[in-house]
């Protein structure tokens, strides 16, 4: 009970009672519900002096006898009125502004498309920029070994190379695996066996091994640079660099980028050998191929440039990879939810762009015949 | 009701090798404007959120309104939290929600609100703090230094908790701001029957609004009135109090007076 009730003539007394606290919103709600109003005249509220209330409960009070008031009924207190209502009454009084009901909300689809088009294009011109100063630091670091960072760098070959090998070796190792075991099947039935070390060696060297291991790169280093670098960017870290006079191109984009353009083409050197090793094993038990026979066919299928068309994607791979995660990681402001956007955002757009550039190397390499 | 609203007692932290309290005892009665006063590194905030139970002690007790903390289970531990409310140094407002979302988050989380009710009930604390109705839309990264200290203060308050922990809750502010925060965190005291406890460096707060002060030295704490604790002879405390900092604000300051 939070209130006691009693009708006398047409006045109401009504005699709060229990704890009038927050957590008691929902049943004294529910009271007040059930109380009519309906042609009293007065309603004379008491309060006894040792009642727990605070701030929910009081408002939940006024907002009762406003509406009591409204509906014509005269509040009175018998007794003194509760500080609590004075702090309410008073802190309210400010002027009331309605927020939100801006034009914002209203459907303008040309303003809409104008702002849409106008952020694109200022997000390109972002993008520019950071590419430009990425080149600029780079070409001024050039000019002095102390610039290149060459700590940093080890660092990040140590975090992005040497750590990954173990995923790279073991998701290269799975998928020509399973990739030899489909072909198998089918190569057997014409009695084409031997034809299954071509297509492994051929399309491990060639596409499988790089673009596995820049695709996991992506996901594994490509979010650990935007997530570092945007919570040190919400940290003030970067700009405590500007004001110290470093420039975080130089100490955060150059290492990560370097980094990533030395370890990627060793890990697909790894995820290489790695493949080669999980199809020679798979042909040695599904075929019962002896090693030295994968060996030499493998030698005669592969021509000189095979291993190089894969390889020298790598770097360029690792560039698109290592840029988008620096660059989305600078962007990030204000928010931890911009945070895990952007890392997001990372990730997804370095794999499109590996994807991307993939397509463009295969159509290149097809017009020159390699 | 004559218990203490916090109570520690023996309580030891060690980190490593590195021991920050040492059997600390400390004392905080209802009512009451308990300031934790030490040197840098001397334990503040690890003794705060010891009381908050974020950190668990080696050793001791911690008892909130008579319940020692490590005995209580998650509903319990759950229900003593919405008794009080808690300001992080640097405000610690989640930065993808508004003043007002932030405002509302506890009052969510405990209380069983219509949405009707949420609104209003969390833009009284934020007209209670001071802050402007149109600061209620913004989000953290959009408010300057004093404005965050007082969205954190109304979150702090969205429980219409009994106690109020503050984690240097002016450092930063200019010293006007610093004098507003602290009349204001007065006349909330006063209206809503407040007891708070705050870590805080900066001796016109204390002098404006601590009614007792604990010190911790030597990984223990002194505590006494904020008379008593003047004439503590101890040398780091007559450096601290009387140091020639102190000193040049001195002259024109009354002890505080307060109703408790």
């Amino acid at each position: 009970m939070y209130l006691n009730t009693r009708r006398d003539g047409d006045t109401v007394e009504a005699e709060l009672a229990g704890t009038w606290r927050g957590s008691d919103l929902p049943a004294i709600d529910t009271e007040i519900e059930g109380i009519s109003l309906s042609d009293a005249g007065t309603l004379r509220i008491t309060v006894p002096d040792e009642l727990e209330m605070d701030l929910a409960g009081a408002w939940r009070l006024r907002e009762w006898l406003k509406s009591a008031e409204k509906a014509g009924v005269s509040v009175e207190f018998s007794g003194n009125e509760p500080g609590q209502l004075a702090l309410i009454d008073s802190t309210i009084e400010h002027k009331r502004t309605t927020p939100g009901s801006s034009s914002e909300s209203e459907f303008q689809p040309v303003t809409r498309l104008g702002r849409l088009v106008l952020r694109r294009w200022n997000s390109f011109l972002v993008a520019l920029h950071f590419l430009g100063h990425t080149t600029i630091t780079w070409l001024r670091a050039c000019t002095s070994w102390h610039r290149i960072r060459p700590t940093s760098i080890t660092r990040h070959l140590y975090e992005t190379g040497l750590t990954a090998i173990p995923i790279v070796s073991l998701i290269a190792f799975l998928i020509t695996v399973i990739i030899a075991y489909i072909a198998a099947q089918y190569m057997r039935e014409y009695g084409a066996e031997i034809y299954v070390v071509d297509l492994i060696t051929i399309s491990v060297l060639r596409e499988l091994a790089v673009l596995l291991t820049a695709i996991i790169v992506a996901g594994r280093s490509g979010s650990a640079f935007a997530a570092e670098i945007g919570a040190m960017k919400l940290n003030e870290e970067v700009d405590a660099l500007h004001a110290i006079g470093v420039d975080p191109h130089e100490v955060l984009v150059l290492p990560r980028v370097i980094g990533l353009v030395i370890a990627l083409p060793l890990l697909a050197v790894v995820a290489d050998l790695v493949g080669l090793t999980g199809g020679a094993l798979l042909c040695h038990w599904l075929l019962d191929m002896p090693l030295v026979l994968f060996l030499e066919r493998a030698q005669d299928s592969i021509a000189s440039t095979t291993f190089w068309v894969g390889i020298m994607k790598a770097p360029v791979f690792a560039l698109l990879i290592a840029l988008t995660g620096t660059y989305r990681g600078l962007q990030v402001r204000d928010s931890s939810r911009e945070l895990g956007r952007l890392t997001t955002t990372a990730v997804v757009q370095s794999i499109f762009l590996v994807l991307l550039a993939d397509a463009l190397f295969a159509v290149a390499f097809w017009l020159l015949d390699i | 009701m004559s218990e203490p609203i916090v109570e520690v007692r023996g309580l030891v932290n060690r980190f490593g090798a590195q021991i920050v309290h040492d059997g600390l005892d400390m004392t905080v009665e209802r009512g009451e404007v308990f300031g934790i006063v030490g040197g840098s590194g001397s334990g503040k905030s690890v003794l705060l959120r010891s009381i908050l139970g974020l950190q668990r002690p080696q050793a001791g007790e911690v008892r909130l309104q008579g319940r020692a903390l490590n005995q209580l289970n998650e509903a319990e531990l759950r229900q003593i939290k919405a008794t009080y409310g808690v300001t992080f140094q640097q405000g610690a407002l989640f930065t993808s929600l508004t003043v007002l979302q932030n405002v509302q988050l506890p009052m969510l989380e405990h209380l069983r609100l219509s949405p009707h009710a949420l609104d209003e009930l969390a833009m009284l604390k934020v007209r209670l703090v001071g802050l402007p109705d149109e600061a209620a839309g913004k989000y953290p990264a959009q408010l300057s230094g004093g404005m965050i200290k007082r969205a954190a203060l109304a979150r702090a308050l969205a429980l219409d908790p009994a106690l109020l922990m503050l984690d240097e809750p002016t450092a930063g502010l200019d010293p006007i701001s610093a004098a507003a925060f602290d009349e204001l965190l007065m006349d909330l005291r006063k209206q809503l029957d407040l007891t708070v406890i705050m870590i805080t460096h900066d001796l016109d707060t204390i002098f404006r609004t601590c009614n007792r002060v604990g010190v911790i030295i030597d990984r223990k704490m002194t505590s006494d009135t904020l008379e008593g604790i003047t004439a503590n002879p101890h040398p780091w405390i007559q450096a601290y109090f009387h140091g020639e900092r102190a000193l040049r604000f001195g002259q024109d300051r009354e002890s505080p007076s307060h109703g408790t």
